[in-house]
C-alpha cells in the first residue's frame, strides 16, 4: 500500500482526503486507481488518452518521476507519493499567442522570413495598437497592419467619409460616403483579416479621453493632421510610456520618426516636444484639407509608418527612434536626421513640468468657441414644404448618389459649396442636407466662417432621416 | 464568495510585487475557510522560478509546492491559494493565467503601474474552468499567524 498525498485544490475530489492508500505497484496503476476510485478526480490527473496530464507533476519520495522511470517507477509499501500541480501563470506575453490552421496558413509569408519567424508573428498577435486618425495616413497603415495579423487595433476618429477623401483615403470607397471612417474602417479590416479585432473610437481625442483610450494599447500610430492632436498623442504617449510612431504629410512632403521609444537598456528615446518644443502660430502650417495633398504621398509615408509599428512590436530590426525621416516627392530626395533628447524637455527632461493633459487648443493658439449649428426636424421640413413656406434647399451630396434619390433640393457637392456661396439666400431660410447630416454640418461651419451666413439650417438625419420620417416610399441607399 | 485579507498579509505580498517590478513576484496564501467565504491569515513568498524573461510569467517549483502543502499541514491551516503580480498590467487573469490555474484555488492578482502598487483582486476557478472575481472584503484587524 503506497500512500499518495493529495494537493488541496485535488481534496475537494477525494472526499477533503489529503492522504489517500493506494493497492498499486506502479505510479501508472496508481493513476488508474486513484481515477477509478475517484471519477471526479479522473480528468484532472489524466488526458483522454489515459496519460498523465502535462501539468501535474508526480514525486516518489523526493524525486519527480521524470526522474525515475516515468510512469513504470515502481513503488514499494511505504512509498510515499505527491501529486504536485504545476503553479504558473502570469500576465502573458507572445509565447502563450496560439495560432489555428488558417492563420498559419495566411502568415506563412511572413512565419518563412529567417529572422522573424513564427515569434515575430506571435509577437504581432498579441500586440494592441492604437491608430489615431483613419484618413490618408491612417488607411495604409491600418490596412497593413490588420493584413500584417496585429492582434488588437484601435481606430480613433470622429470624422465621416467624404468624396474628397477618396483620392488618398484608400480604406473607403463611394459606397461609405456619409458613414463614419471608424465603422466603415473596421468593416473593411475584418473583411482583409477576420483573425483580429477591431475596437472603435468615434469620437474626437481629447484631453479628457485620451488617456483612457491609449493606456490599454501597447503602441501608439499618430495619423493625425493639426498639431493640438499631435502634442495631445506625444503627451499622452509619454505620460503613459508608450512607443508613438509619428509620420506626417503636406502637399508633396512626408515625414516619419519613432518617439518615446525605450531601448534595450531601459533608456526612452526622443519625443516630438524634444524636437519642437512649442507648436507654430496658428494658420503657419495649413492642414492637408487647406494646403492640399498628393494622394500617393501618404500612401508612401503611411506604409513606413507601418513597418515601424511592425519594427518596434517584433523588435526586428532598427526601430526609427533618435531618427527623422523626411521625404521630397519631387526630388525623390530622402533625408535621415539624428535627434535627441532635450533636457529642456517640459515633458520628460531635467526639470518636467506638464504632468498632465492641458488643453492643447489654447497651448496651439486655435481655441474657438464653436456655435452650435441650427438644425431642422424631417417633419419640421416636411411643414414648411407642405405650407408653401420661403426657404431655399440645398443637397451637398455628389451627383451619383442624387441620382439615387432626391427630394428636389439643389445639387451643390461639398467641395463645391464656397464657390456656390453668391447663389445661397440670406434672406429666406436655406436648409443644407447630405446623406445622414455629416457633410451637411461642414458645409455649414464652411459658409458660416467664410461668408458669415446666419440663415442656414442643418437637415438632421440627412436624406435618409428624411425618408424613414416623412417619405418611406423613396429609395434608400 | 468573499475573500477577506489580514493586513499584514497584504502588506507583505504589496511588498514583494513592489520589489519584484518589473518582474512578476508570486507566492502562497494560507488562511481558513467557511462555506464559499475565505480568511486569509498568512502568505509565503517564493522565487519565481521561471526560466529567462520573469516580466510577463512566473512558475513555482514543484519542491517550494510541497513546502507550502507541509506549511499548512503543520500550522493548521488550509492552502487556500496562490498571489502573483501584473506589472504593467491589470489586475485580471490572462488566458494563460486560466488554462494554467488549478481548481479550488484563490488567485490574487497585484496590479503594480510603474512600480506602484495599484489594486489586488481574486479570481477562483468555476466548475467550466471560467474564473470567477472573489470578492475581496475591506481588511479587518484579525488575528496573527
Amino acid at each position: 500500500m503506497a500512500t499518495v498525498i493529495i494537493p488541496t485544490p485535488l481534496r475537494k475530489f477525494t472526499n477533503n482526503a489529503s492522504r489517500v492508500s493506494v493497492n498499486a505497484t506502479t505510479v501508472k496503476e496508481l493513476v488508474n486507481d486513484l481515477s477509478l476510485n475517484f471519477p471526479e478526480l479522473k480528468k484532472h490527473l489524466q488526458d483522454e488518452t489515459g496519460n498523465i496530464r502535462s501539468f501535474i507533476n508526480i514525486f516518489v519520495g523526493d524525486d519527480d518521476i521524470r526522474n525515475l522511470q516515468q510512469e513504470n517507477t515502481t513503488l514499494s509499501n511505504d512509498t510515499l507519493v505527491s501529486i504536485v500541480p504545476a503553479i504558473a501563470g502570469g500576465s502573458g506575453d507572445h509565447h502563450n499567442v496560439e495560432f489555428s490552421k488558417e492563420e498559419l496558413a495566411r502568415y506563412n509569408r511572413h512565419i518563412i522570413i529567417p529572422g522573424f519567424g513564427k515569434e515575430a508573428q506571435q509577437k504581432l498577435k498579441a500586440a494592441k495598437v492604437l491608430v489615431i486618425g483613419s484618413g490618408g495616413l491612417g488607411s495604409p497603415v491600418l490596412l497593413y497592419l490588420a493584413a500584417a495579423g496585429i492582434g488588437t487595433l484601435g481606430i480613433v476618429d470622429f470624422d465621416v467619409v467624404e468624396d474628397s477623401n477618396l483620392h488618398r483615403q484608400v480604406l473607403f470607397g463611394v459606397d461609405e460616403i456619409g458613414q463614419p471612417k471608424v465603422a466603415a474602417a473596421r468593416k473593411r479590416l475584418l473583411s482583409l483579416n477576420p483573425h483580429i479585432q477591431v475596437n472603435i473610437y468615434n469620437t474626437q481625442l481629447n484631453s479628457q479621453n485620451a488617456l483612457d483610450i491609449i493606456k490599454e494599447y501597447d503602441v501608439v500610430a499618430d495619423g493625425t493632421d493639426n498639431f493640438p492632436t499631435r502634442y495631445l498623442v506625444n503627451d499622452a504617449s509619454v505620460l503613459l510610456n508608450k512607443p508613438n510612431v509619428y509620420a506626417s504629410i503636406f502637399q508633396f512632403e512626408g515625414q516619419v520618426s519613432v518617439f518615446n521609444y525605450t531601448n534595450a537598456a531601459g533608456e526612452p528615446g526622443p519625443n516630438y516636444r524634444d524636437l519642437y518644443p512649442t507648436p507654430p502660430p496658428p494658420g503657419l502650417v495649413p492642414s492637408c484639407a487647406e494646403g492640399g495633398v498628393l494622394g500617393v504621398l501618404p500612401g508612401i509615408i503611411g506604409s513606413l509608418q507601418a513597418l515601424e509599428v511592425i519594427k518596434v512590436i517584433t523588435g526586428v530590426g532598427e526601430p526609427l527612434s533618435g531618427r527623422f525621416f523626411t521625404f521630397d516627392a519631387l526630388s525623390f530626395e530622402t533625408r535621415t536626421f539624428n535627434i535627441r533628447r532635450n533636457p529642456a524637455n517640459p515633458l520628460n527632461g531635467e526639470n518636467p513640468t506638464i504632468k498632465t493633459l492641458i488643453d492643447y487648443e489654447q497651448f496651439c493658439g486655435m481655441k474657438a468657441v464653436e456655435k452650435p449649428i441650427k438644425e431642422i426636424s424631417a417633419k419640421e421640413l416636411y411643414d414648411w414644404q407642405v405650407k408653401g413656406d420661403a426657404f431655399q434647399i440645398i443637397d451637398v451630396r455628389e451627383p451619383h448618389e442624387y441620382d439615387i434619390v432626391n427630394i428636389g433640393a439643389e445639387l451643390v457637392p461639398l467641395a463645391t459649396v464656397a464657390a456656390y456661396a453668391p447663389n445661397i439666400s440670406r434672406d429666406t431660410r436655406v436648409v443644407i442636407h447630405c446623406k445622414m447630416g455629416g457633410r451637411s454640418a461642414k458645409a455649414i461651419r464652411e459658409l458660416e466662417e467664410k461668408f458669415g451666413f446666419e440663415n442656414l439650417y442643418n437637415l438632421k438625419g440627412g436624406i435618409l432621416g428624411y425618408i424613414d420620417e416623412v417619405k418611406p416610399e423613396l429609395t434608400k441607399y | 464568495m468573499a475573500l477577506q485579507i489580514e493586513p499584514n498579509a497584504l502588506a507583505n505580498m504589496i511588498a514583494d510585487a513592489e520589489k519584484s517590478f518589473p518582474d512578476e513576484c508570486c507566492g502562497f496564501v494560507f488562511g481558513e475557510e467557511s462555506g464559499t467565504n475565505r480568511l486569509i491569515l498568512g502568505m509565503q513568498v517564493v522565487d519565481n522560478a521561471k526560466p529567462g524573461d520573469k516580466r510577463r510569467r512566473f512558475e513555482i517549483t514543484s519542491a517550494d509546492y510541497m513546502k507550502a502543502e507541509r506549511f499548512a499541514e503543520e500550522r493548521n491551516l488550509l492552502l487556500l491559494g496562490v498571489y502573483h503580480s501584473h506589472p504593467n498590467h491589470p489586475a485580471i487573469p490572462s488566458e494563460h493565467d486560466r488554462l494554467a490555474a488549478q481548481p479550488y484555488f484563490s488567485y490574487l492578482i497585484l496590479s503594480v503601474m510603474d512600480g506602484r502598487f495599484e489594486i489586488t483582486r481574486s479570481w477562483r476557478l468555476n466548475d467550466e474552468h471560467q474564473f470567477e472575481e472573489e470578492n475581496i472584503v475591506q481588511s479587518v484587524h484579525i488575528k496573527k499567524i
